[in-house]
Parts: C-alpha cells; structure tokens; sequence
C-alpha cells in the first residue's frame, strides 16, 4: 500500500506496510500513483501504458522513473504487502503483564475547565480522595501483576493530584520501598493544572517524577476562556510563571506543557507557539474530544482550517530550528529509524490490559476515560480482575479487529486510535473517531515533512562544506 | 537513483523476528492522555 502527499514543496511516498518513505520529483510521483492503480486493478504498468497516459513526459524519463520505481519495489521498499496479521492476533494472545496504573488520587478540582471530560475534575459530583491505604493496595496489585517486567509505570491523576499531595508523596515513598525486595523500578509522573504547585511540591516532583505534564492552553484569553478558576477568575497569570520556572529547574526536558484547542481557538497554532515564545521547549496542544452537541466540539467543517494550521505550525517549526530556537512538539514527533516494532505498533494502546486506572476507592477500569462508566468496571485493586470478558474484549483490540483501520495508511503510526473515543462516538471500541483520524493522519503527514526537509537542509549543508 | 530519494528504508519487516518484547512502554501515557500515538515511542529492546 502507498500513500503519497504533497507538503511543503516535497513530494512524499510512504511505502506504508514496508516503513520505507521516500522523496520523488513530480514524474515519479505520478508514475507511483498510476502503478499504484494498476496494483489494484491487477493489471501491469507498461512503458506504453505510461506514455498513453502521461504525453508530457519523455519515453526516457518515463522508463528511467520505472525503472527506478521497479527497483525499489524489488527491494521490498514500494508495493510492499501488508504481512503482519497473523503476527499481531498471536502477539495479542500472549499473556500480558499491568504495566502501568493511572491513579486517580483526587476527583476533585481547583478548576472549572469546560471541556473536562470528568466534568469539572469531579467526575459528575463525586469528590472522593484516594486514600493512603487504596494507593498502597493499587501498587502491590501492580506489583503482583507486573510478571517479570521491570519497569513499572504509575501516573498520579485526577481531577487534581495536588489537591491530595500528602497522599502523592506517601505513595511514591512506598513504591520505592518495593523496588529493591521485588527488583522493579517505579517510573512516577504527574499531571496538574498548576495552581497549587509551590517549590515544595516542585522540589519533591523534580526528585521523583520522570515527567511532569503542565496543563496550559496558550494565549491567555484561550487558557482563561476554557480553564477558568471556580470563581470564574483568570488563571493564565497564577500558572505562567510557576510552570516556567518548573521546565528551567527541569533543564527543559521530561516535561510537557499540554493544552487543548477548541471550536474557539481554530486558530491554534498561535497557542503552541505562544507557549513557544514563553521559552517552553516541550510542548503538546492536542484537539478537544468532544459530543457534536457542545460549543467549543471540533466540526467536520473545522477541518480544512485545521489541516492549515498544522501545516504553519510545521513550517514555522522548521524556520526555527533552523534559527537555532527549535521547540518539540509532540504530534510531531515520529521515529522513522528506531521506532517500535510492528507488534506494538498494530497492537493498540494497552488500556484495559497493561494499563489500567483505579479510582479513589480502588475500582478500576481500562483507562482514565472509562472511570466512572459503571459498564466498563473491570474489578478493583483489592479483588482483582473480576469481568473477565470485558477485559478480553480490549486484550483483543488491535488494528486488525478495526474495519477502518485495517486500510489507513496511518496504522503503523498511529495503533488503531484511541477506543474512549470510538466508544464515544460509536457504542463499540472497534470503530475509530472519525474527526480524530482525519487530524492523526495529518499530524503525520507533517511529521514525516519535517523529516524530509531536516534531511534536505543537512544535505544542502553538506554540499557546501 | 535520479529519481527517488529514500528518507528511510524498510525497517518494519525485521522488527517482526525480534520484536514484540513487551518492554515499551503503554502508548497512552504522559503527554497524550487522549490519544494513541506509538509513532513517537521508543522501542527498549536493543534489537
Ligand atoms: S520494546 Fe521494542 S521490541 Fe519490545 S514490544 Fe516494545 S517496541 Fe516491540
Ligand atoms: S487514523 Fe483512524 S482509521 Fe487510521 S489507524 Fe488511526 S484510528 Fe484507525
Ligand atoms: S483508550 Fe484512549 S485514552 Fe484510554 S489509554 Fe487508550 S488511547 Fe488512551
């Protein structure tokens, strides 16, 4: 399978099921297309074929780009079939190991976010704290249910973990009590929203977590509109230079600032480069999810701005690194090299099997988007797995079992998407959201833009040198 | 090659013989916490 696009002045071939990408002139472009259709009408692209169909161009360039194009294909690199289904179904079979809990230490909140998928931080009025003792529990289950897998990953989440810090900092003191007698490590992050965060709680995190995440949405009337405080006031302000001060004490890496754009921030790529221009130097701003109902929801018609917007923001990330100011952001982020192997890339994000989050009472679910959906509770920390089928229904989960992932090009990147959102949107976490893949797809193809013009830029540089 | 320029070669193919470890991390975690991007992950197998 192929995919091919234009961006930025590159013409970019994907040779989607072999991982090769590749950057042609306009008639090799266009001669892959065609060989491309011919593939699915079974029939065979001949020079004359070529020439019948594209008289602009020469016979010889025409048979050099075939050639060419031939070649590679006998490489393995164009038109290479997709092989991996059995490897995927017998890779899901496997047994698996929790790997990683989300915690949800508080369902409580200092903020009114609108777009909140708990509702405010509550999760629809509840305002439970987890206490010390359901942690402590939530980590020996993980513990016991790690196998042989050493690393072990544990978000505090909530609502708002720093609502319950002492809870935070007595359970990261445990975890480290277990490493050694059970050869595990702990790798502990945070998400907050900022409010709280005081140089106690900076110092402590800066010791312990391996990453931090800082919700910020960009420009202030952005982040103010959509995050607001409970009395309606302004946050930006408050957070702004708490959240600096923590990316310079964290020498700017293992952190993200994180935001959300809406329905009201089209515009977006502002926002990322306005946290940009605050000096953060890791940043992700990721679309609403959100039912078609409510105002800020992300349109169908919204897309074409959208699809713009990514290409700026590609552009102008390209002119600052070049300028020495580059900045990461994490959409854009794509290993061509070294990336995960094909199992893990079709096999799904894990929730409901290696990953898992338990509420503050030690119910747990397939992931934080499920909590509180009493028909995905899988059991709870203090009894285990208890529904055994739901479970197996995600373990199962895997590019191959989606229709309309099965023929995306963007499968080996993107892992089937997120089944919170296909339920969502589809009563079933075996469809896909549809306004998600179409912004997923795009984000790769920048991506893999980026990639070429970077490798063109040191090429340009090395002919000169 | 006049006309192609190859950014990566193919690299999924052999990750199939030695892949599938299960080391990696979930793909959900820390800075995506609505989506599922493995694009950008790294593999912990030194293959
Ligand atoms: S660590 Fe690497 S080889 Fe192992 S499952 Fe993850 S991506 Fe595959
Ligand atoms: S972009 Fe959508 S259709 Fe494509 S693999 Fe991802 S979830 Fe599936
Ligand atoms: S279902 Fe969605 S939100 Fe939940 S872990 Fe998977 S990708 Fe993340």
């Amino acid at each position: 399978m192929i995919h091919q696009f234009k961006n930025n002045g590159y013409n970019i071939v994907m040779d989607v099921c072999s991982g090769a990408v590749h950057v042609v002139d306009d008639l090799t472009y266009d001669v892959i297309a065609f060989y491309e259709e011919n593939n699915q009408k079974k029939s065979e692209t001949t020079i004359e074929a070529l020439l019948d169909r594209f008289p602009a161009y020469s016979r010889r360039e025409l048979e050099e780009a075939l050639a060419e194009v031939e070649e590679r294909k006998a490489q393995g690199e164009l038109f290479a079939p997709d092989e991996y289904e059995d490897v995927v179904w017998e890779f899901k079979k496997r047994k698996t190991v929790v790997k990683a809990l989300c915690l949800h230490i508080a369902h409580d909140c200092n903020l009114g976010c609108r777009y909140c998928f708990a509702g405010e931080g509550e999760y629809h009025g509840d305002r439970s704290m987890m206490s010390y003792e359901v942690g402590k529990q939530a980590l020996d289950f993980l513990v016991e249910h790690s196998g042989n897998r050493r690393n072990l990953e544990v978000d505090f989440f909530g609502g708002e973990p720093t609502m319950n810090f002492d809870v935070v900092k007595k359970l990261v003191e445990y975890g480290r009590s277990l490493e050694e007698p059970h050869q595990k490590k702990f790798r502990f992050t945070l998400t907050t929203n900022g409010l709280l965060l005081d140089d106690a709680i900076m110092e402590f995190a800066n010791r312990e977590m391996a990453n931090v995440v800082l919700s910020i949405d960009g420009r202030k009337e952005v982040n103010d509109y959509m995050r607001p405080a409970k009395n309606g006031k302004s946050t930006y302000d408050l957070i702004v230079p708490k959240f600096q001060k923590f990316a310079r004490l964290r020498n700017q890496t293992n952190y993200y600032v994180r935001g959300t754009f809406t329905r009201h921030n089209l515009d977006f790529s502002k926002d990322v480069l306005h946290l940009a221009d605050l000096g953060f130097r890791q940043i992700s701003v990721e679309p609403v999810v959100a039912q078609p109902d409510e105002p800020y929801a992300i349109r169908e018609e919204d897309l074409p701005q959208l699809m713009e917007e990514y290409d700026k923001l590609a552009k102008e990330m390209l002119k600052r690194e070049q300028e020495g100011r580059g900045f990461q952001f994490f959409h854009f982020m794509i290993d061509l090299t070294q990336g995960p192997c094909v199992m893990k890339r079709l096999s799904g994000c894990g929730s409901g099997t290696e990953y898992l989050a338990v509420t503050p009472w030690g119910d747990l679910y397939p992931c934080h988007q499920f909590v509180g959906q009493e028909e995905f509770r899988l059991g709870s920390v203090f009894d285990g797995i208890q529904a055994e089928e739901l479970r197996d229904e995600f373990k199962l989960c895997n590019v191959y079992a989606k229709e309309k992932c099965r023929s995306c090009f963007a499968r080996f990147y993107c892992s089937g998407g997120c089944a919170a959102n296909s339920y969502h949107f589809h009563g079933s976490i075996l469809d896909a959201y549809d306004i998600g893949c179409e912004l997923q797809k795009k984000r790769i193809e920048c991506a893999i833009m980026i990639k070429a013009a970077l490798a063109d830029q040191e090429e340009k540089e090395n002919e000169r040198a | 090659m006049k006309h192609i320029k190859t950014l990566t070669n193919k690299t999924l193919k052999s990750t199939m013989e030695k892949g599938g470890c299960g080391e990696c991390q979930t793909s959900c975690q820390s800075a995506c916490k609505t989506s599922c991007t493995v694009g950008n992950q790294t593999c912990e197998n030194k293959r």
